[in-house]
């Protein structure tokens, strides 16, 4: 079965983004896909390269690219949502005249059409925020 | 492909004290471009997002309301309204922006967009969809 | 139809909403801090107690760990399941509702 994911919440500050990971970990080990995993609204900031938690804590920026490099999940973050949070990939940050990029590995940038195709194809979307 | 899935935007957030209204209703009209089978619900504080004479020009903020009346244009036409939850707060469908549509198989007649149910009925429209989005 | 939950009853309308808008026999999830409507002996008890009759009621029980609380504390008829069985859950219903 393919499950869509959505993440509505950033990092740390909500559950939101752990909850998906073990789904997306617990799916992928029983066999099932998680083709993409969509982040929307303060979920972009998931995908931020700058992100250096305590050593004690989960990192959860790495943890997703990490499962991206291992189970080939597509991670997009929200164009529109990403730009009016600071969230910039090199060519945004050159079309926008900033002066550094900050998209972690494995992420990248795209249009809310991307969540919208990703829930034509897959069997179940599920949403995880706030 | 050629697949056409029931896509359902529930909104249940009030807007401006969160982001969520506008940014759902961004994913709306998106998805609105998909040719599948769209409506939206509104259902307890969500029902705040089509308040007629919304004016945010003191806070600041951008006010997106005029955008749900695109939504017509877009063949977004079915607006569930929840009864129960616009009772709670002590509404009626008079106090909501008169949200439209063309009939095109009906001579292009402008019909009402909102529909007013209760929850038995949205129980119902609720499980026939395929994919559930929610703000 | 799946739904889940993910907000405490003592601070939400989520679980309620949920309740209204669940059709009879729906399986429903509570996860997060949603795990705190399963317990016996609240404000809510009384409410979940018809919610198990008319519907099969589930809490993650990672959540409910991570939270210090025990199986032996939830309402009779709530079953626990791991992510597994979320995914599970998610795999027998067509569609999931998240209650935010």
């Amino acid at each position: 079965m393919k499950f869509a994911l959505v993440v509505n919440e950033g990092p740390y500050q909500h559950q939101a983004s752990d909850t998906a990971y073990h789904f997306a970990k617990a799916a992928l080990t029983a066999g099932h896909e998680v083709p993409r995993v969509f982040f929307y609204h303060d979920g972009v900031n998931n995908g931020t390269r700058l992100t250096t938690p305590p050593q004690d804590d989960r990192h959860i920026v790495d943890r997703w690219s990490q499962l991206a490099q291992e189970a080939g999940l597509d991670l997009v973050v929200c164009v529109a949502a990403a730009q009016r949070r600071g969230i910039v990939d090199p060519d945004e940050a050159k079309r926008n005249g900033k002066d550094t990029d900050n998209l972690a590995d494995h992420f990248r940038i795209s249009g809310l059409g991307q969540l919208i195709e990703s829930a034509i194809q897959a069997d179940r979307l599920l949403v995880f925020g706030d | 492909m050629g697949t056409v899935k029931k896509f359902l935007y529930l909104n249940r957030t009030a807007p401006y004290g969160s982001i969520y209204a506008q940014e759902g209703l961004e994913v709306a009209l998106i998805g609105a471009a998909f040719d599948q089978e769209v409506s939206m619900a509104f259902v307890d504080d969500g029902v705040f997002q089509i308040k007629a004479g919304q004016d945010s020009s003191g806070t600041g903020m951008k006010n997106f309301s005029p955008t749900y009346r695109a939504l017509g244009d877009y063949e977004v036409t079915r607006l569930y309204v929840e009864k129960e939850s616009l009772e709670q707060r002590g509404l009626t469908v008079e106090d909501l922006m008169p949200l439209t549509y063309e009939d095109e198989e009906d001579d292009y007649k402008e019909k009402p967009s909102i529909r007013i149910v209760d929850s038995t009925e949205l129980a119902d429209i609720l499980a026939r969809q395929d994919v559930i989005f929610n703000y | 139809m799946l739904h889940t939950v993910n907000k405490s009853p003592f601070e939400k309308n989520s679980l309620r909403t949920c309740l209204r808008l669940a059709k009879r026999g729906s399986d429903i999830l509570l996860i997060q801090d949603a795990v705190y409507a399963a317990l016996s002996a609240t404000e809510w008890t009384e409410m979940m107690m018809d919610a198990v009759n008319e519907h099969r009621i589930y809490v993650l029980e990672p959540d409910l760990a991570a939270r210090g609380l025990s199986r032996d504390r939830l309402i009779q008829g709530v079953k626990t399941v791991g992510y597994d069985g979320f995914v599970e859950l998610a795999c027998r219903n067509d569609p999931v509702q998240s209650w935010l």
